[in-house]
């Protein structure tokens, strides 16, 4: 079934395009990177898909839907993690228990399926230790783990992760890569902003390449090989620095 | 004990303190999203927005709490949708439409046959003037708004810590904020006539402040700071009572020690 499908979608701020006449289709089981220099709409693409930002033009579905149509809780969004105030006087098991919360109306009460919810992803993160802890005094890591485990408590449908390797050790790279992967073999779409290219055969099923227009598409091996990658890696390089 | 139950020997004296307590329980509760959302601002805003529906209310021989609590509603709203359709910052919006709002009440008074005590009063708060229709007012807006915040407790807390995700995950935020700016301007008219314009901003930011200083959970700080500033009103009330001082200013100056004693623990420790 196709989780996400965008059609000549154009997204502009004022006057300056985001995007421009993009197509992706991503189906369930399926993850799919996407690259691109500083400010070339990656995030954008994962905001539009969320349903964040309306496009100008073009049609993005999700499960045969407009995003703002469909069910809560169904897309799970992990945002960079400099996008919150991190002196919130919450603790890293309540933000990852707000997962829950675009399933509970207002009276519902935080029942048993939604506690072994968040137990289950603090757990699958290697979070435990750390679940009383206020998220003042996690490392950047720990910040980061602490958003996807969020998203995974929320069960969601689509998966969407903005950069999550960005700032995090290898050993919770090793993590956040395994976990992503078996939700992937469960039937999970995911779709991942990254710079991460090493691995990103890894990671993805299939890649992007993306300034402001898809530059290249298929799989990670052919697309790195491809003059796209190569295009953007020198771009990158005289810019002299990459989307932070 | 006679000095505890003194003040109560009078009818005005026992309005007085129910609505302290009212205002002060409901103030630190929309105080705690006030500070985290960082809006310290927005409550000053509204109070002196409110200004132009009592003037207009005085000119119409209408009901003060009613012309303020319009005039505060809409311009809540209005702050909303100029901030969220205008692409306008909300600190920006909210400057432009309380000294707008603020303005035409001053302008409404300047052409007015006189100057009325009365506006004197919600300009610096006399909770001993507390009528028992001012108190069923006072107490029935406060659980209209208590109401609503415990019922929408989850996505107010969602949407005041991570707005962005909690709108992706299905969390009709621009609604929920909608209506946390309505209930703000609810609980500034409730306070109008105990604390005054001048003063209600200090009332929904300092209790919830000094909370902050002193835990690092959400539903502590809100505990706390409904502590803090029950304490306060009724604290501050018993004080002007005995040291013949302006209540409003008195219940606000008390709070403001608290804040600094918090401040001076949390360094402590």
């Amino acid at each position: 079934m196709i989780a996400v499908r965008a059609q000549g979608l154009t997204v502009r701020f004022g006057t300056v395009a985001a995007l421009e006449n993009v197509d992706v289709m991503v189906n369930e089981g399926e993850a799919l990177g996407i690259i691109g220099p500083n400010g070339s709409g990656k995030s954008t693409f994962l905001k539009t898909v969320a349903g964040l930002i309306k496009p100008e033009s073009g049609t993005i579905e999700v499960f045969g839907k407009p995003p703002r149509d469909l069910p809560p809780g169904t897309i799970g969004y992990v945002p960079q993690v400099e996008e919150v105030d991190w002196h919130f006087p919450v603790t890293v098991w309540d933000v990852v228990s707000m997962g829950r919360f675009p399933h509970l109306r207002p009276w519902e009460r935080f029942g048993a399926h939604d506690r072994s919810a968040v137990d289950a992803a603090i757990d699958a993160l290697g979070l435990r230790a750390l679940a009383s802890r206020n998220i003042a005094h996690l490392s950047g890591g720990q910040q980061q783990r602490t958003f996807v485990a969020r998203s995974l408590a929320q069960e969601p449908r689509l998966l969407l992760l903005d950069e999550p390797t960005t700032g995090v050790d290898a050993a919770t790279e090793d993590a956040l890569l395994a976990l992503v992967r078996g939700r992937v073999r469960a039937g999970l779409p995911v779709l991942m902003a990254t710079h991460d290219l090493d691995r990103a055969s890894e990671w993805f099923d299939r890649m992007i390449v993306v300034d402001r227009k898809v530059l290249a598409s298929g799989d990670p091996q052919a697309v790195l090989e491809s003059g796209a990658y190569t295009g953007i890696r020198e771009h990158t390089h005289v810019h002299g620095h990459m989307r932070t | 004990m006679d000095v505890l139950l003194a003040p109560f020997a009078y009818d005005f004296m026992q309005r007085a303190f129910i609505a302290a307590l009212v205002v002060g329980v409901l103030c630190s509760v929309m105080g705690t999203y006030v500070v985290l959302r960082k809006l310290s601002f927005i409550g000053d805003g509204i109070a002196h927005a409110s200004f132009a529906g009592i003037v207009i209310a005085y000119l119409r021989h209408a009901n003060y709490a009613l012309g303020a609590g319009i005039v505060a509603v809409l311009t809540a709203l209005g702050i909303g949708f100029v901030n969220r359709r205008g692409g306008v910052s909300l600190d920006t919006a909210i400057g432009v439409l309380f000294t707008g709002a603020f303005a035409l009440g001053i302008f409404l008074m300047s052409r007015a046959p006189r100057y009325s005590v009365d506006l004197q009063d919600y300009l610096f708060g006399n909770i001993l003037a507390v009528s028992s229709s001012d108190l069923m007012i006072i107490v029935g807006l406060g659980i209209v708004v208590a109401i609503f915040v415990v019922v929408l407790y989850r996505p107010l807390l969602y949407s005041s810590f991570d707005p962005i995700v909690a709108q992706a995950s299905g969390i009709p935020v621009p609604v929920v904020d909608y209506v946390l700016l309505v209930l703000l301007a609810l609980t500034i008219i409730v306070s109008l006539e105990s604390v005054g314009i001048v003063l209600v901003a200090a009332l929904l930011v300092t209790p919830a402040a000094a909370a902050a200083q002193l835990t690092q959970r959400f539903a502590q700080m809100m505990a706390l700071a409904v502590a803090i500033g029950a304490f306060c009103s009724v604290g501050g009330l018993y004080l002007s009572y005995y040291l013949q001082s302006a209540s409003g200013a008195t219940i606000v100056l008390l709070a403001t020690i608290v804040f600094f004693i918090a401040l001076g623990l949390r360094r402590a420790f």
